[in-house]
């Protein structure tokens, strides 16, 4: 105890001298200002340096600022120059506009009487569509075919003016057509591109009752009503049929070729689509005389057409009905005073690019006597999709006929596109 | 067989039907509403300032995927306030563009609407009953979630209208996780 004593004693006094020795002097007080201003100077001078380097850098930025901004302005400039010069060219190139279809065949039908089997390869159609839109109202809508690739003196094919009519718009609800246009009757007179249908060939009914494809030359005033109603209402040149053919309309399409024009034909059509994915529509026609006044034994015609046309989600379906009443004694004579024909058409999507299709159809266009005249149709078949405007179809059908040389059963297959 | 006459009285018919048909409506062609009358329908005549989505490097490649072309522009105008987004978009039908007006609330559909139409058919996608199928429909995959009933011979107009919707639908979660 008495060492540490000692020891603590020491230890302070020790501490006490030095810091008495450390108080210093006058010498070292007026030394360690000198020192001390010299650092102040120092930092004084680093101040200074700071502050010039400071005023340099926000100088920096607010140049850079300014470049940002002008940047900004340019992008901005170009943006909208780029965008009014886009506008401008698609302004100029879409007055023009051409589109078209095409439609390759194999048939492969064995006729189940005396005649001939149908085994062929044909480029069915080939379609140009040249459109024009001379302003905001008026545009110009035509379409030109050539049938089975070779037309001419003892060719198979033909090259037809399929439509070619102006188009106004009268307000933004109706328009009138006038020239040359494709009748407001049945599903496929309109709308044939071959990736629009099921099926190598388009149905039996609407080719030989309504008869499709059918173009006339006239007027025509369409339109939207309320709730999801359109209507077409439409004058033009009539149907030529004549004995020889049994009065059957589809060898009546004069085709707008120096036709005859005596008698004119009324085609009123009521069209719903209220709702998504459903077509409801039917068309009436008046024909004055059905043999432009050619054949005393014939006179006017009465055609009644109705069809539904749905698709909801992956499943369709197609019905039309179509029947014709003809004046007369001639086209009674042989029955074609009724000539009827109907289908009905389910189809389902397999996936988004593959559909399976079976049709059921029946025609007669001798409907008016007891004769079995009538055929009959059964179609099953797919379409693959490749893109949304190219298909490939192929499908089987079995006829049903009294005369046999009438019925061809076997199948079909088909390449077909549109843009 | 009929006469002169009567000819003469059907087509007088037809002259006067036209003649109502004129008088009835004479509204620009094709134009339903402006951009500025949807976007104050939208937002109660307190429209928020617009921005824009440029037009690049991933946006970019994924607008040509959903479109199926390149937009025609480098950026995209839209007004967004909160969790509610409005486009104004056009495209293509057939030969004619189609301005639609969209309206996305939490990255689902609110409103489709067809501002201008000028096709010649077709006209039945600006009805609300058609527009109503995309009622709160989602992105899925980059796609629409569900499948859109369409109209006999107007496949393109019914093609761009999905297009453009989904379009919108993925700006517009761009532009809400950019934020």
């Amino acid at each position: 105890m008495k060492f540490k004593r000692t020891l603590l004693a020491t230890t302070l006094l020790a501490a006490m001298s030095t810091t008495q020795a450390a108080t210093p002097s006058n010498e070292e007080i007026w030394q360690l200002l000198q020192e001390m201003k010299q650092e102040l100077n120092a930092v004084k001078q680093q101040n200074e340096a700071l502050k010039a380097q400071n005023e340099n850098l926000k100088d920096q930025v607010e140049a850079t600022e300014a470049k940002a901004q002008e940047a900004t302005e340019a992008a901005e400039a170009v943006a909208v120059a780029s965008e009014e010069a886009i506008k401008t060219a698609a302004a100029k190139d879409d007055k023009t506009s051409i589109g078209g279809y095409g439609e390759l065949h194999y048939n492969n039908l064995e006729n189940q009487g005396a005649g001939e089997d149908k085994d062929e390869l044909d480029f069915h159609r080939f379609v140009l569509f040249f459109n024009h839109e001379f302003n905001d109202r008026l545009r110009l809508f035509t379409e030109l075919e050539l049938e089975h690739s070779l037309a001419g003196e003892g060719k198979e094919g033909e090259v037809e003016l399929e439509q070619a009519f102006i188009q106004y718009d009268l307000n933004d609800k109706h328009r009138v057509n006038a020239g040359l246009f494709l009748l407001p009757i049945g599903l496929l007179n309109e709308t044939h591109e071959p990736n629009t249908f099921y099926g190598v060939e388009r149905n039996s009914v609407e080719s030989r009752i309504i008869p499709t494809t059918w173009w006339e030359g006239g007027l025509m005033f369409s339109g939207e009503l309320a709730q999801g109603f359109s209507y077409d209402v439409a004058a033009t040149g009539g149907l030529k049929t004549s004995a020889s053919s049994d009065y059957a309309v589809r060898s009546g399409r004069q085709k707008v070729s120096e036709a005859l024009a005596d008698d004119f034909a009324y085609t009123a059509r009521l069209k719903w689509t209220g709702m998504p994915g459903v077509e409801l529509a039917s068309s009436i026609q008046y024909q004055e005389d059905i043999t432009q006044s050619l054949d005393p034994n014939a006179g006017s015609a009465f055609l009644w057409e109705a069809h539904a046309a749905i698709q909801k989600g992956d499943f369709g379906l197609r019905a039309l009905y179509a029947t014709w009443d003809l004046d007369g004694d001639g086209p009674k004579a042989v029955g074609a005073d009724e000539q009827t024909g109907w289908y009905i058409e389910p189809s389902y999507k397999l996936t988004e690019s593959v559909g399976v299709f079976t049709r059921y159809s029946m025609w007669d266009n001798q409907a008016g006597n007891s004769s079995d005249s009538e055929i009959k149709q059964w179609d099953l078949g797919l379409n693959w999709w490749l893109d949304p405007q190219v298909v490939i179809k192929a499908d089987y059908q079995d006829q049903d006929a009294e005369n046999k040389d009438d019925e061809f059963d076997g199948f079909n297959v088909g390449v077909g596109y549109q843009f | 067989m009929m006469n002169s006459m009567t000819r003469q009285a059907l087509l007088t018919t037809l002259l006067l039907f036209v003649l109502f048909i004129i008088t009835t409506t004479v509204s620009a062609r094709g134009v339903y509403q402006t951009n500025d009358e949807f976007l104050n329908e939208v937002f109660s005549q307190q429209v928020p300032k617009s921005d824009v989505v440029w037009l690049k490097g991933e946006v970019r490649e994924q607008v040509k995927s959903i479109l199926g072309h390149h937009y025609a522009g480098l950026r995209i105008r839209y007004w967004m306030q909160n969790d509610r987004s409005a486009w104004i978009l056009e495209e293509i039908g057939k030969e004619e563009p189609i301005t639609f007006g969209i309206v996305i609330n939490n990255n689902k559909v609110e409103q489709v609407k067809v501002l201008a139409y000028r096709e010649s058919r077709g006209w039945e996608v600006k009805h609300p009953a058609f527009t109503q199928q995309f009622s709160e429909a989602q992105l899925k995959n980059n796609e629409l979630d569900r499948n859109i009933d369409g109209i006999t011979g107007a496949t393109l107009s019914v093609r761009a209208m999905t297009a453009v919707v989904t379009l919108a639908l993925y700006l517009d979660e761009f532009v809400s996780t950019q934020s």
